[in-house]
């Protein structure tokens, strides 16, 4: 589908509108929606934001490049943010990472053959003190070890398998 | 008993009836009670310095504004991302109210029209729950129109960024929240100067800390806070310890309590008895890494005390490296984070962190000389001070000062 006329983000984007005082600042949350939308920020995406803050797509594109958490490509249903700054690696965050990477058999960045996950590594996520840790999808997942994050694998597999009950349950 | 992290000692306190039975908003009715200029005569008594990083006096910055403006605004930065650093996270979970009326005092001190809260962008979670924070405080008008029945209104919205550092510079911060490139601005015109601040109209920009400090001021009284802490630096503060200590977290001391009470008596001590502490980084990635010795450990936290140790208290994000921890790879992962995180707007700070980067993981693979570790030395030095925003000197303090007092995790890896 579309951003523009989609009446799932009409109220937020109508939000964002209202609370700046020029429509250019609201880029970020409505990039944020043409991602939630696509999966990615893609070329439909940034057109969509462009119009409706009367910008020049290519300005949005240029917005879009310059933060880490707008995806400019395609990325597994799970996004996962694994933090391997200083804090977290002396508590075997970097150990934890290339274990994970084997474990889902995919490499920095890339989606795994199910399509279900993207890994990537990122610097501190102010959790230091939970390592190690990651955010999934922008949510906190900390206090983790190799047995916790099978489970969990295991758990995001299975909720993907069950669409419908998912949906039902959102 | 915290004034910060008082979710600890109060059940339930994230919500409103529950802040309001414990003094909630004594502080803001104080102030509305009182002329703006008076608020920010209570402010600048009370000796608060910001917690953001760099410790200026809260009052003094509110005093720059322009009071003939007729727009002016205020900024939260809840950007929160120097390595190590989680105070604010837990000040937004666990004690969202407290942070709002300390926005609220410093919107009615300075007459700003609004509050922008310039949350970094994986502080999702935190972003919904403000944002239904501000809107139960609608209905009890103290968001909105005619707060309290005073004739001031103030709206107060919050701003998710996206995965990036330097958005926590004050300048790069408001470029962020206008929908430009998040890079760091020409100053001056500073933030609190009419052109330099949000929309170009006059700007205070605090951290979540130092505003969360607020409500205990008005509503305590200067002399109260003044009574927190050394003598010039008073009030509590929140310490994130991270690393090889036992119980790794958020501490609230007063200012001016030493490191050994801090890491043994709260963080447990080190995390395995049988190796020593060896390095701390008191400010996270970007102040001066200092070797973990008796001296250091009885020197008191505050920024005088700190000054003469040769570093700094910053935000207080206090990593601890026991001695099984090579300071080179320690340089090296600092050195990663400032070149990833570097916006690349003057070369100086885009290059050097770049290629301070490359040398200094040739010498951890030891294709190194003991040349190049003069020669990164040098780069670091150069760095420091030529560059548009206080992240080109961040970069350079891991290098120079790791190995200033660690040379021989350096020599190890090279051939003389
Ligand atoms: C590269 C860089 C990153 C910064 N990041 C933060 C941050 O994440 N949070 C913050 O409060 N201040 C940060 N600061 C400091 C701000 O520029 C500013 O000094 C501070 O928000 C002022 O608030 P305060 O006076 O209450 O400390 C950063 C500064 C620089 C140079
Ligand atoms: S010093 Fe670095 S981060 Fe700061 S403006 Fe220059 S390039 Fe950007
Ligand atoms: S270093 Fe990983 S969360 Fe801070």
């Amino acid at each position: 589908m579309a951003i523009i006329g989609n009446p799932k983000y009409e109220a937020r984007i109508n939000h964002h509108l209202a609370k700046y005082e020029t429509k250019r600042s609201a880029v970020m949350p409505l990039l944020y929606i043409a991602q939630e939308e696509y999966g990615w920020v893609n070329p439909e995406g940034i057109d969509e934001v462009a119009q409706i803050l009367n910008l020049d797509p290519t300005q949005v594109k240029s917005i879009a490049g310059f933060y880490t958490m707008y995806s400019e490509k395609p990325k597994g249903k799970y996004w996962l943010h694994v933090c391997t700054d200083l804090p977290c690696a002396l508590q075997g965050a970097d150990e934890f990472y290339a274990w994970l990477k084997e474990e889902l058999g995919i490499a920095e960045g890339g989606i795994s053959e199910d399509g279900m996950f993207t890994v990537e590594h990122v610097m501190c996520l102010a959790a230091c003190d939970k390592a190690p840790m990651l955010q999934c999808n922008f949510r906190y997942v900390e206090n983790l070890d190799q047995d916790k994050m099978r489970a969990l694998l295991a758990k995001w597999r299975q909720e993907a398998a069950q669409p419908v009950a998912a949906a039902a349950g959102e | 008993m915290h004034i910060l992290l008082r979710g600890r000692d109060i059940a339930n306190f994230k919500e409103l009836a529950t802040y309001e039975k414990h003094d909630g908003f004594a502080g803001l009715k104080n102030a509305l009670a009182m002329s703006p200029a008076e608020v920010i005569d209570v402010v600048k008594a009370s000796g608060l310095r910001g917690r953001g990083g760099a410790g200026f006096p809260t009052g003094v910055k509110w005093s720059f504004i322009p009071q003939h403006e007729p727009v002016k605004y205020v900024t939260v930065n809840a950007d929160e991302s120097e390595t190590g650093t989680f105070k604010d996270r837990e000040i937004m979970e666990e004690n969202p109210y407290q942070l709002i009326e300390g926005s609220l005092i410093c919107a009615y001190a300075i007459q700003a029209k609004a509050v922008y809260i310039y949350l970094r962008g994986e502080f999702w979670d935190i972003g919904d729950q403000l944002d239904a924070c501000i809107e139960a405080l609608r209905e009890k008008n103290l968001v909105g129109e005619n707060i309290l029945g005073s004739g001031y209104d103030c709206e107060v919205y919050t701003h998710l960024g996206a995965g990036a550092y330097i958005c926590g510079e004050e300048s790069a911060l408001l470029n962020s929240l206008e929908g430009y490139l998040g890079q760091p601005r020409v100053r001056p015109p500073f933030p609190a100067q009419k052109g330099g601040g949000l929309y170009k109209e006059a700007t205070v920009v605090n951290n979540v800390e130092t505003l969360a400090n607020v409500p205990y001021i008005m509503r305590e009284g200067a002399d109260a806070f003044k009574a927190i802490g050394t003598e010039q630096s008073a009030g509590p503060k929140i310490y994130c310890v991270s690393g090889h200590v036992k119980r790794p977290g958020n501490y609230e001391l007063p200012m001016g309590a030493t490191f050994r009470e801090l890491l043994y008596e709260h963080a447990g001590g080190p995390l395995h008895e049988d190796r020593a502490f060896k390095a701390m980084l008191p400010s996270g990635g970007s102040g001066p890494i200092v070797p973990l010795t008796d001296e250091v450990l009885d020197t008191p936290m505050s920024y005088e005390h700190c000054a003469e140790i040769g570093t700094i208290i910053g935000s207080a994000s206090i990593i601890i490296m026991d001695e099984s921890v090579d300071m080179t790879w320690v340089a090296s992962k600092v050195t990663k984070f400032f070149a990833h995180e570097s916006c690349g707007k003057c070369t100086p700070c885009r290059e050097g962190t770049y290629w301070l980067d490359k040398v200094i993981d040739r010498i951890l693979d030891g294709r190194g000389t003991a040349d190049d570790v003069q020669r990164i030395a040098d780069v670091a030095e150069n760095m420091a001070g030529t560059t548009l925003c206080a992240l080109g000197d961040f970069a350079a303090n891991p290098i120079i000062h790791t190995i200033r007092h660690f040379p021989d995790d350096f020599a190890q890896h090279v051939q003389a």
